[in-house]
């Protein structure tokens, strides 16, 4: 009796592991299935080199480069502003702060990452929008940069809680065997700590920014939604993500233009997968 | 000559008192032993003499230490200063996740060389003083890690020597590694005596009694005996050395 317990129980916990690589599996071909069908309308070339934006024009113009560049821009200015914010963070947190502040600090971040992003896009287009605007000159405060901004503040959770866990794992003895030949706390941290916890960081980063482009609602609110060529971090961009949501609702179900929004689901899930896999690697790679 | 004098020392970790009330006097060129059962508070001992203690939360120190004359336990006490004199190896040989070069190459750096001439030099002539060159002349970018713990305890050493201590203390340096490596060690440990005052704390009675000039023993925080090695082992003072060198006790 107790030999079949554990019998079903084991293949229920099986059973389980399978059904989350299942839903990946279809969730690819679901998108791949709608999102391939574009090409029997457009050349793939088209699709992603095309500069042009315009699915309700005749004939529709579906070139996604504005809106990869839009993203890309977008992530960029979050990584810039994130990493070493969360960085220097996380090195806080694990390294310097008193022991009952890093209980209140970690706290805070974990807080930080409940926050929903509606609310860092409501927060930023009422707070945030006007100061760019004003300190830039802006006709308008909704720009790539205020995009960057808000999304720096969602990734940098993910970022801290990974770092700081890889730095607070970093061997005791390392830390003891740098300042015995009379290193400074500091040099410790930089020349062994930080080295040693490499792969960590770097993953943290990876996951930060996939955090960072797969986000749709705070930058649909504050990155302005225009669907030209960026060519400033300070014009309004339109993300993919954002275009995918604002748009969905009001295409044609089967029409060159519904396709359009599933290829760029596809290019999405290729991006993420890319920086998750980097991740994985980073993280599971031998410390040189 | 005195290197190293400890007055009353008392060392406390919360309420518990981990050392009570101990006076040594540590000879310079000369390999002192510190023996005893575990949790007698020799390690404890040996790291409040360069004051790697202060890492841990709680601990409090009261009395003296006198290194060279000068009591570190001062306030203004330049900690970096004190662990570049007093150095240390620990028991399990702890080689940061870099190449070999920039292992040895970390002291020297940290106290601020830059010439890559000038650490290549000393990166040649710390790894001989610990006879690792010949070894490892090709490898010197690979990671230390990937070395035998026995060359990783060698590479430890000539990590710190490269610092140019006067002191080295070491913790249990050997209970990593086999016999062999353990006797190669201890060789070791006599061709550096010429330089620098060791302190080694061991688990190992016959090893004190191999390479060490002075024994202190240790027992439930207290230094019970002090003394030239050769009187500790074959004509110790007090009763409760004689029971646990003779294996009566621990």
């Amino acid at each position: 009796m107790r030999r079949f317990k554990e019998f079903i129980i084991e293949k229920i916990i099986l059973l389980s592991g399978f059904a989350c690589i299942l839903f990946v599996i279809l969730i690819f071909f679901f998108l791949a299935k709608d999102g391939l069908a574009l090409f029997k309308f457009s050349s793939p070339w088209n699709f992603l080199f095309g500069t042009l934006w315009s699915p309700l024009s005749e004939p529709p113009q579906i070139g996604i480069l504005p809106l990869f560049l839009g993203s890309l821009i977008v992530t960029i200015g979050a990584a810039v502003i994130s990493v070493p914010l969360g960085m220097a963070c996380a090195i806080f947190i694990a390294e310097i702060a008193p022991k009952w502040m890093r209980e209140i600090l970690k706290a805070g971040v974990e807080l930080l990452a409940a926050i929903p992003s509606i609310v860092i896009g409501f927060i930023g287009m009422t707070m945030l929008s006007p100061i760019v605007k004003h300190i830039f000159h802006l006709p308008t405060g909704l720009t790539a940069l205020t995009g960057s901004i808000a999304l720096a503040f969602m990734a940098i959770p993910t970022m801290v809680s990974i770092m700081e866990d890889s730095i607070s794992s970093v061997p005791r003895i390392y830390k003891e065997g740098s300042l015995a030949l009379g290193a400074t706390h500091w040099q410790t941290i930089y020349r062994v700590i930080i080295p040693a916890a490499s792969s960590g960081i770097v993953a943290a980063i990876m996951l930060g920014i996939g955090r960072v482009i797969g986000e749709t609602m705070a930058v649909m609110m504050l990155t302005g939604n225009a669907s030209v060529m960026p060519h400033t971090i300070l014009a309004p961009v339109r993300t993919m993500t954002a275009t995918i949501a604002a748009e969905m609702g009001e295409t044609v179900r089967g029409s060159e233009h519904y396709f359009a929004l599933f290829a760029i689901g596809l290019v999405l899930f290729g991006i993420t997968f890319l920086i998750n896999f980097l991740a994985d690697m980073a993280r599971h790679r031998k410390n040189k | 000559m005195s290197k190293i004098e400890t007055k009353n020392l008392d060392l406390f970790y919360g309420t518990f008192q981990a050392l009570i009330d101990v006076d040594l006097v540590i000879k310079e060129k000369m390999i002192t032993a510190l023996i005893g059962p575990s949790g007698c508070g020799k390690s404890t001992l040996l790291r409040a003499l360069n004051r790697m203690n202060d890492l841990i939360d709680g601990v409090k120190v009261t009395g003296k230490v006198l290194i060279d004359g000068k009591n570190i336990y001062e306030p203004g006490t330049d900690l970096v200063e004190l662990r570049k004199k007093v150095g240390m190896v620990f028991q399990r040989p702890n080689p940061f996740p870099l190449s070999v070069f920039d292992n040895i190459a970390y002291g020297p750096r940290t106290h601020g060389l830059k010439d890559r001439g000038k650490l290549g030099e000393i990166v040649e002539r710390f790894l001989s003083r610990v006879q690792l060159w010949d070894v490892l002349k090709d490898r010197l970018e690979d990671s230390a890690l990937d070395l035998s713990l026995e060359q990783q305890q060698r590479l430890c050493i000539a990590r710190l020597v490269a610092v140019m201590p006067d002191v080295v203390l070491m913790d249990e340096p050997c209970s990593a590694l086999d016999p062999l490596a353990t006797q190669r060690i201890e060789e070791l440990m006599f061709e550096l005596k010429k330089d620098y005052t060791i302190l080694i704390v061991t688990h190992n009675m016959q090893q004190a009694a191999r390479v060490s000039d002075w024994t202190g023993f240790m027992l439930l925080g207290k230094l019970v005996e002090y003394g030239e090695t050769k009187q500790v082992f074959t004509n110790p003072q007090e009763k409760q050395t004689e029971e646990y060198i003779t294996g009566r006790y621990g």
